[in-house]
């Protein structure tokens, strides 16, 4: 075989935190697992059928490439309503193969060699690979429990360079569950601006905000609009993480270089999802308020059985994670996670699977029924009232 | 109604087992308030019991259940009341309810068997003097009922752990 057989930039790449551990609890059958980043509930039936009925029409073919026009329409109506923010549903505005593929592509087109691409941690875990894979230099800041994990402006100031040119904005955050109200957002926008970054914001847990407002975004911010690209998706809105089908909006000059990159990799996305996707973006509100309303009673029930076990949390205010603190045993979040696998069969990421800064934290996810986080967290309580014992004794 | 009872009413209609300590967490209140708030909506009626669901098709005890159309004449200024008080009386109905379309009251009965229920629906429901007509429909299977799929909970289709 030759040495050179593979690229070297992908197999310096880690692989995910994640995967390993995922490794681990497939062998364990009998676990519970609080693990998953998706919604636990079923795409809207209404949905369903509208993808249903693309197919006994035999809409099976290939879309433009930048998605079915009515959905981008849709999308449109759907910032407006939402945000206030208009896109041009032919320049600015591109259907995805999940929200994933729009952060890659986003990355791709704009980064030069060298290019820095300032990224808050703990978040989700494609943002340095698909940054270093963009020929970017990824610059990561470590977010503190002691602000909620939301991103200060002293923070990041202390990352920008002369080469910054990419903020990464994920939130509200996978896994911290943080979320950046207007007031957080407005103390960024001159040092953004100052030092002309640009902002990819990842917005794909918009709708899972438990602020009491609903969700802000940065380029609703005066003079943020024009240099702003979001991403969002159907995911974790409409429950849709299958179907694989999100968006970007942002300026043309951006959004055309990203088409570009999408016409070649990915052509179109999912015919059947885009169609899925338009009832759900146009009748979808009642079914995002119902699943909103039910994670929320989950994060508030999580919460107080974390109080009263003890264990150190924030309050989290979007997505559907929890992430508290587990310090006071002296152990890695992995050591933790992996002792608490073994010795109550309950799954829980480590928070350094999203980040060197996630040391001493957990992801918990809430997308479960009560009766499994009730379960769940009282094997939780049961394995840190024995390590309580274990360090008295 | 508050947007917090109507999240309590639906919390209950769930799980009525579930504590009043739990719900309180899911709903972000202080105990004490929902327990108060939970007795006011029993002393209202609001709240008028709390069922368990059983599927007797499980226990191997013998068990029919009936949907009955019935068409009554109604009374002078008593309209169907009065006629379904005495009928909904007879501890054989589980459920009564007054319908609109082509028959007047829609009645469910739960008996040992198919007999138990014909002799009901002659010897008691068809003597009435209001009573018309009535249709009896014996359910064969029940696949859902109150929101509950009886099949039993479907598993997790999601992977056990992703990002």
């Amino acid at each position: 075989m030759r040495k050179d057989l593979l690229s070297e930039k992908t197999v310096a790449l880690k692989p995910s935190g994640i995967r390993k551990f995922f490794d681990i609890v497939s062998e364990m059958t009998d676990a519970i697992s609080l693990g998953v980043g998706e919604p636990d509930f079923d795409t809207p039936w209404h949905v369903r059928k509208a993808g249903i009925a693309s197919l006994e029409q035999g809409k099976t073919f290939y879309t433009s490439n930048s998605g079915l026009k009515e959905l981008r329409q849709e999308i449109d109506n759907y910032m407006q309503r939402t945000m206030g923010l208009s896109y041009d549903a032919d320049k600015e505005i591109l259907i995805t193969v999940g929200g994933s593929e729009g952060i890659d592509i986003m990355l791709r087109a704009m980064c030069n060699p060298g290019d820095e691409v300032i990224i808050p941690e703990p978040s989700y875990v494609s943002y340095v690979p698909c940054t270093i894979m963009a020929g970017g230099t990824p610059v990561t800041i470590d977010l503190q429990n002691e602000n909620n994990f939301r991103l200060q402006p002293e923070e990041l100031e202390k990352a920008i360079t002369p080469r910054s040119k990419i903020l990464i904005l994920p939130f509200p955050n996978n896994p911290t569950g943080a979320v950046m109200e207007r007031k957080d957002l407005e103390k960024l926008i001159d040092i953004i601006i100052k030092n002309d970054l640009y902002v990819l914001s990842d917005e794909i847990y918009a709708e899972l905000t438990y602020t009491g407002n609903s969700h802000v975004s940065i380029a609703q911010l005066p003079g943020m609009r024009e240099r702003t690209v979001i991403v969002n998706g159907f995911s974790k809105a409409y429950a849709m993480t299958g179907w694989r089908l999100g968006y970007a909006c942002g300026p043309a000059e951006i959004l055309e270089q990203m088409r570009k990159i999408h016409q070649y990799c990915i052509m179109c996305a999912p015919t059947t999802a885009q169609y899925a996707a338009i009832e759900a973006i146009k009748n979808g509100d009642e079914d995002v308020v119902m699943m909103r309303d039910s994670y929320n009673e989950r994060r508030r029930f999580v919460l107080h059985m974390l109080q009263e076990m003890g264990l150190p949390c924030f309050e989290p205010l979007g997505a559907f994670y929890v992430f508290p603190c587990v310090k006071e045993f002296g152990m890695t979040s992995e050591e933790f996670a992996t002792r608490l696998l073994e010795e109550e069969k309950v799954a829980i990421v480590p928070g350094t699977a999203f980040g060197d800064s996630g040391e001493g934290f957990l992801r918990i996810s809430y997308a479960y029924s009560v009766e499994s986080l009730r379960e769940a967290l009282s094997r939780l309580r049961s394995f840190i009232e024995r390590l309580r014992a274990e360090k008295r004794a | 109604m508050t947007k917090m009872e109507k999240q309590l009413l639906q919390i209950m209609e769930n799980n009525s087992r579930i504590s009043v300590k739990e719900a309180a967490a899911l709903l972000g209140e202080k105990e004490i308030d929902v327990a108060n708030k939970l007795k006011e909506l029993e002393e209202k009626n609001v709240i008028c019991g709390y069922n368990t669901m059983i599927d007797w098709d499980k226990t191997g005890i013998d068990m029919v259940t009936a949907l009955i159309e019935v068409r009554v004449t109604p009374q002078r200024s008593k309209g169907f009341d009065d006629i379904a008080e005495r009928i909904y009386k007879y501890p054989e109905v589980n459920t009564a309810y007054l319908i609109s379309g082509g028959f007047d009251l829609m009645l469910i009965l739960e008996g040992k068997s198919l007999k138990q229920v014909s002799e009901f629906v002659t010897n008691k429901l068809a003597v009435e003097e209001e009573v018309l007509s009535t249709k009896t429909h014996f359910i064969l299977k029940r696949y859902k009922d109150h929101g509950t799929v009886m099949a039993g909970r479907e598993h997790d289709k999601r992977e056990k752990v992703t990002a």
